[in-house]
C-alpha cells in the first residue's frame, strides 16, 4: 500500500467513524427556502449517479380538494442497473423502491425526511445486501448534508 | 547512549503518531453545534425555536430544566411521542449537545435532587383531574397533535407533554416536576399552580400522583403497534396483467382512487427497456392523506399508497409495505390507529385482488 492510499484509507476510516445517526428517521433542516432547497436536492441526487424518476406533488393534490398545505414533494430516485440486479435476486425489495426523500416547507426553511435504508437491512439481514444498504444510507446522508449546507 | 537512542525513538514514534493521527481526530470530533444540527435541528429548529419538537431556547424552558434532564431525554427519548432515543450517540456526544443547548440559557443553571417527594397520590389524582387533564390528558397521555409543524395550522409553539411516559418519568425527577408546577412555564399554557391557589402540600400530592404512573400499565400514547412482517404479500392465481387489473378494481372498492400504474424501473431507463414483470399500482385517499399529514407531516415519505405486483419463475406475487412498520419508524403512537386501518385496507385490497 503506498502512502497516498494509506492516507486515503485513514481519512475514509475517520469519516466513517463519525456519529452514526440510525435513530428514528433520517431528517435534516435546511435554511434554504423550499424552491432553492428543492433545486439543490435534485442536483445532489443526480450528482451521486441516481436518476430522479418522479416528483410527487403532494400539496397540489391536497389543494385540489381544498385542503391547506405548504409546499410538499416526494422525490423518487434510483440507479437502473442496481435496482434491476437487486430486485432480480430479492424481489421483496420492490416494495421499498425506488428510494425517496420527502421535502416540505417549514416557514422560510425546508425539512427533508427519509427512512434509513438500514431499517430495511433489519428486515432482510442478508450479508450480501448489507453493503448496498450501507451505501444507500451514506448517499442519502450525503445528499441531505449537501442541501443542509 | 542506548537509553538516549530508545528515548529518541519513542519521542519520534509518538511524534509520528501525533502527526498521522491529527486528521482522524479532527474528523472524528464534531462540535456540539454540529451534532445538534445533524441530530436535533430538523425538529427543534437550528436556533431552538421549535417546530416539530419543543422550542428548546424558550427562556422558561431553559430556566426549568437541568442538564441531566436533557441527557436522559436524548438517551431515552419519549416512546410513542415522536422524540426518538439516541442510543448510538456516545456519552461525549450527548454531553456536547447538552452544552450546545444550554448555551441558550441566560439564567443560572438548575440541578435537581433525585430524592422522591412524599405526597398523597389519591388526593393528587383528584387535583390532576381538576387542573391537569384538560392539557395533559385524563391519564397523562399528553396533548394531541405531536409532530405537527409550523407549515400546517397550529395555535401554540409547544404542546402539553405526555407525563405518563417512561421517557419523561426517567428524565424528570420529582423536584423538577414540583418546580414546574410551582413556577409554571412562561410562554406556554402551563401556569404556576401556586398562583392558581394550590398549596405546596397539594403540589406534593400532584407530584406523587404523576410519579405513580411508573407503577401503572404503559400509557396508551407510549405504546406503538408492532409487526413481525415488514411486507404484506400474497400469491396471485392470475397472470400479471389480470392481477394488475384486479388490484386497480380492489383499490376503488376499498375507498381509494387509483392514480397510475408504472413499472418499478419507470424513469430509470427508456420505456422499451423497462422490466414489464415488476409493476406498481399507485393509489390515494386524499381525506386520509390530509388526516395522516395532520398527525405527522413526515408520513409523506410513504406516499402515495402503493401495491407492487411482480412475476418471477411463473409465479405472480402481490405485496406492499406493512403500514404497521410506520408506527415504529415514526415513534408516533397517534399513527397507531391509522396504521392499523391502512394495514386492514392494504390486506383487503391484496386479498381481493388475489381471490
Amino acid at each position: 500500500m503506498n502512502l497516498r492510499k494509506w492516507m486515503a484509507s485513514t481519512l475514509a476510516l475517520a469519516c466513517l467513524s463519525g456519529p452514526a445517526t440510525a435513530d428514528g428517521l433520517l431528517m435534516a433542516r435546511s435554511d434554504k427556502s423550499f424552491p432553492e432547497a428543492m433545486t439543490v436536492l435534485q442536483s445532489a441526487i443526480s450528482a451521486r449517479g441516481y436518476t430522479i424518476t418522479r416528483l410527487q406533488q403532494v400539496n397540489e393534490n391536497l389543494e385540489r380538494r381544498d385542503y391547506k398545505s405548504d409546499m410538499y414533494r416526494v422525490v423518487y430516485f434510483g440507479k437502473f442497473e442496481e435496482v434491476r440486479q437487486v430486485t432480480a435476486a430479492h424481489p421483496e425489495l420492490i416494495a421499498f423502491l425506488p428510494l425517496s426523500i420527502t421535502i416540505f416547507a417549514e416557514g422560510d426553511e425546508s425539512i427533508m425526511v427519509a427512512s434509513h435504508p438500514q431499517t430495511i437491512s433489519a428486515f432482510y439481514p442478508d450479508a450480501a445486501l448489507k453493503p448496498l444498504f450501507d451505501r444507500w444510507e451514506q448517499d442519502i446522508e450525503a445528499i441531505m448534508d449537501e442541501v443542509r449546507e | 547512549m542506548l537509553r538516549r537512542f530508545i528515548a529518541w525513538m519513542l519521542c519520534a514514534g509518538l511524534g509520528a503518531t501525533t502527526v498521522w493521527a491529527a486528521p482522524v481526530q479532527t474528523a472524528a470530533a464534531p462540535s456540539g453545534g454540529q451534532l445538534y444540527t445533524r441530530n436535533c435541528a430538523s425538529c427543534h429548529g437550528q436556533r431552538g425555536d421549535g417546530g416539530i419538537g419543543v422550542p428548546l431556547a424558550l427562556p422558561s424552558f431553559q430556566a426549568g430544566i437541568s442538564d441531566d434532564y436533557l441527557r436522559q431525554t436524548i438517551r431515552h427519548g419519549r416512546p410513542g411521542r415522536v422524540m426518538p432515543a439516541f442510543p448510538s450517540l456516545g456519552a461525549d456526544e450527548v454531553e456536547a449537545i447538552v452544552r450546545h443547548v444550554r448555551s441558550w440559557n441566560k439564567g443560572p443553571s438548575v440541578a435537581y435532587s433525585k430524592a422522591p417527594i412524599a405526597g398523597n397520590p389519591v388526593h393528587g389524582k383528584q387535583l390532576f383531574g381538576q387542573y391537569c387533564t384538560a392539557c395533559h390528558g385524563a391519564n397523562g397521555e399528553g396533548a394531541k397533535g405531536t409532530g405537527v409543524t409550523f407549515s400546517r395550522p397550529r395555535d401554540l409553539p409547544i404542546m402539553a407533554p405526555a407525563l405518563h411516559n417512561p421517557g419523561f418519568l426517567d428524565a424528570a425527577p420529582d423536584a423538577m416536576i414540583k418546580a414546574t408546577l410551582m413556577n409554571g412555564r412562561e410562554g406556554t399554557p402551563m401556569q404556576s399552580y401556586l398562583k392558581l391557589g394550590l398549596k405546596e402540600k397539594d403540589i406534593d400530592d400532584l407530584v406523587s400522583y404523576v410519579r405513580s404512573f411508573e407503577t401503572q400499565p404503559l400509557g396508551s400514547s407510549a405504546t406503538l403497534v408492532k409487526t413481525e412482517t415488514p411486507v404484506i404479500i400474497r400469491e396471485s392465481p392470475y397472470d400479471l396483467n389480470t392481477t394488475v387489473e384486479r388490484v386497480k378494481t380492489a383499490v376503488t372498492t376499498n375507498n381509494f382512487f387509483y392514480g397510475r400504474v408504472q413499472t418499478l424501473e419507470y424513469g430509470m431507463t427508456p420505456p422499451a427497456n423497462e422490466n414489464p414483470n415488476q409493476v406498481i399500482v399507485y393509489f390515494c385517499n386524499i381525506s386520509l392523506l390530509n388526516q395522516a399529514l395532520a398527525i405527522d407531516p413526515r408520513v409523506g415519505m410513504f406516499l402515495p399508497c402503493r401495491v407492487s405486483i411482480f412475476e418471477k419463475n411463473g409465479k405472480v406475487q402481490v405485496m406492499s409495505v406493512n403500514p404497521k412498520v410506520l408506527s415504529q419508524l415514526f415513534n408516533n403512537s397517534e399513527l397507531n390507529q391509522l396504521c392499523e386501518q391502512l394495514e386492514q385496507s392494504y390486506t383487503a385490497i391484496i386479498e381481493e385482488a388475489t381471490l
